[in-house]
């Protein structure tokens, strides 16, 4: 592509639209999050009549948020947690053996990435259910139960995207290892994960995302106690009022996280998702 | 975004894997390394097993017993109803078979133009930050904030904008160009459609982007240059190399956004709650609701197998007629 001038034009065109497709919901969540109840119940303004914390402040009371909060940072970080300890040895293993059902393996877990969630959200409610009455172990309705479900949604993609990253990291590397008297899982860790550290980093954010922001099963599977921020937000919408400062306030503060992490990740994680449809 | 690597991984993964056998790998690692690869599956496989495929198997059984409300109990005793489930969703003559299509009729709707639009944005993007030019990075991070907000934190912020009397859509519209005198309802009515499509575009425009930024860096400058001397435009270096050159990635992309959006659940559940307007009743929630609302499982068990089907379909004959494509060129 030729820097022209025509280009040029087009390029300023697309990126003045396309920033104002992005900026103006941004602008709107965090100008919103600044203003006093009365403006967001009147006609919008672009600018607070008096800017205000206050919002930030009655979050907390007007909904248990920080609850939701503490609910949604512990089945987020304990789910990433062990879906990234079972994706990277499952992952040292379909890159490192070659062992019989290796690709029936892949192509199962990847395919189940294709089927939609409300497929298998009624019967995992009923099996839950049945765990249940059958052992007493409480799946519906506390942490446990959101934690085993979200640490599978990204385990195949961080299993796939690790098995990439394992693959381009030199066998001689950890052949060496054992040789000098590491057993595998000794390569595995001394060799292999170091060099593959972006890619860890990659796949834990990728697996916090998923978690955190996930609706439909915190929707189903969550009780008043164990409710998470994608559920428990909606609860800014009483019969009398709905305190759209708040709320807007509320998703500032539970995005934070997420963005940041991304953004700092990001280019190892752009690389890791879009690497497989250009390879 | 799992899904757009699913085809992928067996095809990367082949070539080192041949590489591999070659240098003799660790075949001839005796005892513990044969047991060794299975260990480390394990629990892998149980969690696919227990969270995927088990629940799948029997979501399939589900939809051929009468699972109302008085069996959720005690589900195993719920009685056989063969394909009556079947049956209810596909008569379309009465109202569970008639909103089930209706549904279908809106989410095919939704999902080619929210494919097709998040599709366009991110190539006029991708294309308008090929060149190198000064804050290229600072925009590419920033068109990445939509994706990177939890989806429900974005979707209730456009449930705010498109508010009626107080959103910044209509403010916009109405005030600020003058366009609109009497505020219309984005939420309810025909206009849901439209919203739904326009927000579900606003949170993957911008997976299309990153997907096809990638695709462009591997194109060879060369090819564009050559072309440059021929006295080609850039507007026929765009049909000549970039669309051909990103055939691979397209085919890839397509697929994947077009099962997202058909399967979307997020968007029409955040923005409308649980009292979705007809024209924005997209199929998991629509799936959703006669299932929860309703307490009858099996028949929601049978439009999810039906989803499900046809999902399959859509996708055998995409790769069949796109293979042979590619194969031929």
């Amino acid at each position: 592509m030729r820097d022209t001038k025509g280009f040029k034009i087009y390029r300023a065109v697309v990126l003045t639209v396309l920033g104002l497709f992005v900026l103006v919901p941004l602008y709107v969540m965090v100008t919103s999050s600044l203003k006093p109840l009365s403006d967001v119940q009147g006609a919008f303004t672009w600018w607070p009549s008096n800017l205000t914390l206050e919002p930030f402040v009655e979050m907390w009371k007007t909904v248990p948020l920080a609850r939701y909060f503490v609910n949604s940072t512990i089945v987020s970080v304990v789910a990433t947690v062990f879906s990234v300890l079972i994706a990277i040895v499952a992952a040292f293993a379909v890159s490192r053996f070659r062992f019989r059902g290796r690709t029936l393996f892949s192509t199962t877990v990847l395919s189940t990435q294709m089927f939609p969630g409300v497929l298998f959200l009624l019967p995992l409610f009923l099996i839950f259910v049945n765990i249940n009455n059958s052992t007493g172990l409480q799946l519906v309705g506390t942490r446990l139960g959101l934690i085993i479900t979200y640490l599978t949604f990204s385990l195949p993609f961080s299993i796939w995207m690790l098995a990439g990253y394992f693959d381009s990291i030199p066998r001689e590397l950890d052949e060496a290892a054992l040789v000098d008297g590491c057993g595998p899982l000794g390569a595995l860790t001394r060799v292999v994960l170091p060099a593959a550290r972006p890619g860890v980093i990659a796949v834990a954010i990728y697996s916090f995302m998923t978690a955190w922001g996930e609706v439909l099963f915190a929707s189903v599977m969550t009780t008043e106690a164990n409710r998470t921020l994608s559920v428990g937000l909606r609860q800014y919408s009483t019969q009398t009022n709905i305190y759209w400062n708040q709320i807007m306030a509320a998703a500032l503060i539970v995005s934070i996280p997420v963005v940041i992490g991304f953004l700092l990740a990001q280019r190892h994680f752009v690389a890791g998702v879009t690497a497989g449809a250009v390879k | 975004m799992s899904v757009a690597t699913s085809d992928a991984p067996t095809g990367a993964a082949a070539e080192p894997a041949a590489k591999k056998k070659r240098r003799g790998g660790p075949d001839r690692r005796p005892g513990l390394s044969r047991k060794l690869p299975y260990l480390l599956l394990a629990p892998a496989v149980l969690l696919e097993l227990l969270i995927h495929i088990i629940p799948m198997l029997v979501g399939i059984w589900m939809s051929f017993v009468k699972l109302t409300k008085f069996f959720i109990a005690n589900w195993s005793a719920a009685p056989w109803a063969g394909l009556n489930n079947y049956k209810v969703a596909l008569d379309f003559d009465h109202a569970v078979g008639e909103g089930l299509l209706k549904s279908f009729g809106v989410t095919v709707a939704f999902s080619l133009a929210t494919v097709a639009l998040s599709w366009i944005l991110g190539m006029a993007a991708a294309v308008a930050l090929q060149p190198t030019f000064r804050g290229r990075g600072v925009v590419r991070t920033f068109f990445l904030v939509p994706y990177a907000l939890p989806a429900y934190a974005g979707i209730l912020t456009w449930n705010f904008m498109l508010q009626r009397d107080t959103g910044v859509v209509n403010h916009i519209l109405a005030d600020n160009l003058g366009l609109s005198s009497d505020r219309p309802f984005w939420l309810i009515g025909g206009n849901a459609l439209v919203s739904l499509i326009t927000v579900a575009v606003w949170k993957l425009w911008t997976f299309a982007f990153l997907t096809l930024m990638a695709g462009l860096q591997s194109i060879p400058r060369d090819l564009y240059e050559a072309a440059s001397v021929d006295g080609a435009g850039n507007v026929r270096q765009w049909r000549n190399i970039t669309l051909p050159s990103l055939r691979p990635v397209n085919l890839v992309l397509l697929l994947v956004l077009f099962l997202w959006t058909f399967s979307d659940f997020n968007t029409p559940y955040v923005l409308f709650g649980t009292a979705q307007p007809p024209a924005g009743d997209l199929m998991a929630f629509h799936i959703y609701n006669a299932s929860f609302l309703t307490w009858n499982f099996g028949s929601g068990a049978a439009m999810s197998v039906l989803l499900l089907i046809f999902l399959m379909i859509v996708t055998g004959i995409y790769l069949l007629v796109t293979g042979r494509r590619s194969r031929r060129a």
